[in-house]
């Protein structure tokens, strides 16, 4: 089977094996692939920046809690805000956020860039923690979930699991094409260009601050769309969301699926939050469950250390050799 | 005498108490080629870096097509069609050798923001790619991962790329270095015909293709032009011959 045809079906079997996925009627389970998909756009959304346009951002919870903050705080108290409005301008409040510190973090590179970012998203966790604006280190409920209706016809009711679970599904699928459709245009080939080589493409006439930009504030929206989507799930946001562990936390993901690749962010985000339960399941390993992290960290640095394409490296490792031979083929 | 497409006035770069290149005047015209030649060390490199906006002037104007653009960053003096190659190889090594050339290609078009659309479905970029693969001669080549290129076959890439963003003053930086006899001989060819349409500076070493090819020279000594003008008027320095002591054997190739 060549391999083009593969990557352009697998994607939608896929994303068809996932809708049929509220059948087994297990809220548990339901629950949790909905959080491990929501995990996923978050982990694309930073795949975007850090696989492809070079900028491994440790801020990007920012994003996460702007927009979980934002749907908290729009919407009247304890009624239902519509999805329709509250989620636009969630996003658009983090487009604006990625476009105001874009301007100054894209003026610097490498260490310097990671720490600007930190910066940026530290100042947000501390505006929200130590201010009343979102109830302070406590944060805030949101009672009631957002409405999707069409005139007086609920299209899609979020208080109904399997409803939310699909709706997430869609927001993650969408996702996902539109990234690879971005990404296979010009403007996403430019991107990777910027990221091998940043001065060549200065060189070649390209305005690489403006594409930088644009791919800041588009993972910066998606980043949102995310956060919004978890702060829906939740039902409560707090700084936790803001913190630099949950920046650490998705930039892991990307590591272990393997960065640039898109559904290594999303392989990466399953298997972190698999491995999370698994490891902090105190029934299989007792008291060492408490301790979970630890595990994860060296599972992680291995990953690291000898898959530095991560897990969607493996299945990459098939694939090569019938190319390779292709190549050597071509030149004797 | 035509109006030279570039010029530069006092053109001169400190680096601290270094003064890597000092008070350098000169010109390029279409139809000709422009060799700067020196020993390492004497400045060639960076005034291509100054001339191509990789580095800002510290005093003294570069002047294209009457317009100061001293200061200006690389991409913008690119984009108003200045290309320059680079002394160190300078490609998109993981990329396709299509897709170098056909980035390239893309800098120059108005669909090169565009979001949506496969980046190959436009035809007058792939074309514009190709063509100038084909003009370095790596038209065979086009399908294979550019690290994987012999070091000539790279240099040629880099050529192409430049190239493909269609400038009308190529800035070209040792564009033989490292190359075999029959890829250097391709490449003088390449640069006699790029002459016609073209304003071409020139750094190199290699005289013979420094003689084949160059319409004014220019010799360059610790930052500051030693002597300019025809390769014979050069030849025939006397300062030059000095500078370069035993070197004449070298000059008469």
């Amino acid at each position: 089977m060549n391999s083009g045809a593969l990557s352009r079906w697998l994607p939608w079997v896929v994303v068809g094996l996932f809708a049929l996925f509220p059948m087994l009627e297990s809220t548990f389970y339901t629950q949790l692939v909905t959080k491990v998909l929501i995990m996923a756009i978050f982990a694309m959304s930073l795949d975007l920046l850090v696989g492809y346009t070079g900028l491994v951002s440790f801020g990007h919870a920012a994003y996460f809690g702007l927009a979980g903050y934002a749907l908290a705080l729009m919407g009247p108290k304890y009624e239902a805000a519509s999805l329709w409005w509250t989620l636009p301008a969630s996003l658009g409040i983090c487009v604006v956020f990625a476009l105001v510190t874009g301007l100054l973090v894209l003026r610097t590179r490498g260490i310097y860039f990671i720490m600007v970012t930190l910066a940026f998203a530290q100042m947000l966790f501390f505006v929200f923690h130590d201010t009343k604006l979102g109830g302070g280190s406590d944060g805030i409920y949101i009672y009631a979930k957002p409405t999707m209706n069409l005139g007086e016809t609920v299209l899609v009711n979020l208080e109904k699991l399997d409803q939310f679970y699909w709706l997430v599904l869609f927001f993650t699928a969408a996702t996902y094409f539109l990234l690879r459709r971005i990404l296979g245009s010009s403007f996403g080939r430019a991107l990777v260009g910027i990221k091998v080589n940043e001065h060549r493409m200065r060189a070649l006439g390209f305005p690489v601050f403006r594409y930088q930009l644009a791919s800041f504030a588009l993972g910066g929206a998606l980043g949102g769309l995310s956060g919004y989507l978890a702060a829906v799930q939740f039902g409560f946001v707090n700084p936790e969301i803001l913190s630099w562990h949950q920046s650490g936390m998705v930039l892991m993901m990307v590591i272990l699926g393997g960065m640039g690749t898109l559904h290594g962010a999303v392989i990466g985000a399953f298997a972190f939050v698999l491995l999370q339960e698994v490891l902090s399941n105190q029934a299989w390993f007792g008291i060492a469950a408490k301790h979970w992290q630890l595990a994860m960290g060296i599972l992680i640095m291995l990953v690291a250390l000898y898959m530095p394409q991560g897990l969607a490296g493996l299945m990459n490792g098939f694939r090569r050799k019938p190319q390779a031979e292709a190549e050597e083929g071509a030149d004797g | 005498m035509a109006e030279p497409i570039l010029r530069t006035e006092g053109l001169t770069k400190r680096f601290g108490g270094l003064v890597a290149v000092s008070d350098v005047s000169l010109d390029l015209q279409v139809g000709e080629v422009h060799v700067v030649i020196g020993p390492n060390g004497a400045g060639k490199s960076t005034l291509t870096n100054l001339l191509s906006g990789d580095l800002p002037p510290s005093a003294g104007r570069v002047v294209l097509e009457g317009r100061d653009i001293a200061g200006l960053s690389s991409d913008q003096i690119s984009r108003m069609g200045v290309g320059r190659s680079y002394q160190k190889t300078n490609i998109f090594l993981p990329f396709t050798v299509f897709e170098n050339a056909r980035l390239a290609a893309q800098s120059r078009t108005p669909h090169a923001m565009r979001v949506f659309g496969r980046a190959e479905a436009y035809a007058e970029i792939n074309a514009r790619a190709s063509a100038a693969l084909d003009a370095a001669g790596l038209g065979h080549r086009a399908g294979r991962v550019a690290a994987t290129l012999s070091h000539g076959e790279q240099r040629q890439l880099e050529i192409a790329m430049c190239l493909a963003t269609q400038p009308r003053v190529l800035l070209l930086d040792e564009p033989l270095a490292g190359m075999g006899p029959h890829e250097s001989q391709r490449m003088v060819e390449l640069i006699k015909k790029l002459t016609a349409d073209h304003a071409i500076m020139l750094i190199e070493h290699d005289m013979d293709a420094v003689f084949a090819v160059a319409h004014r020279l220019t010799v360059m000594v610790n930052g500051e032009v030693l002597e300019s003008g025809t390769p014979e008027q050069v030849r025939a320095s006397p300062a030059v011959q000095a500078a370069y002591l035993g070197g004449e054997e070298m000059l008469h190739g």
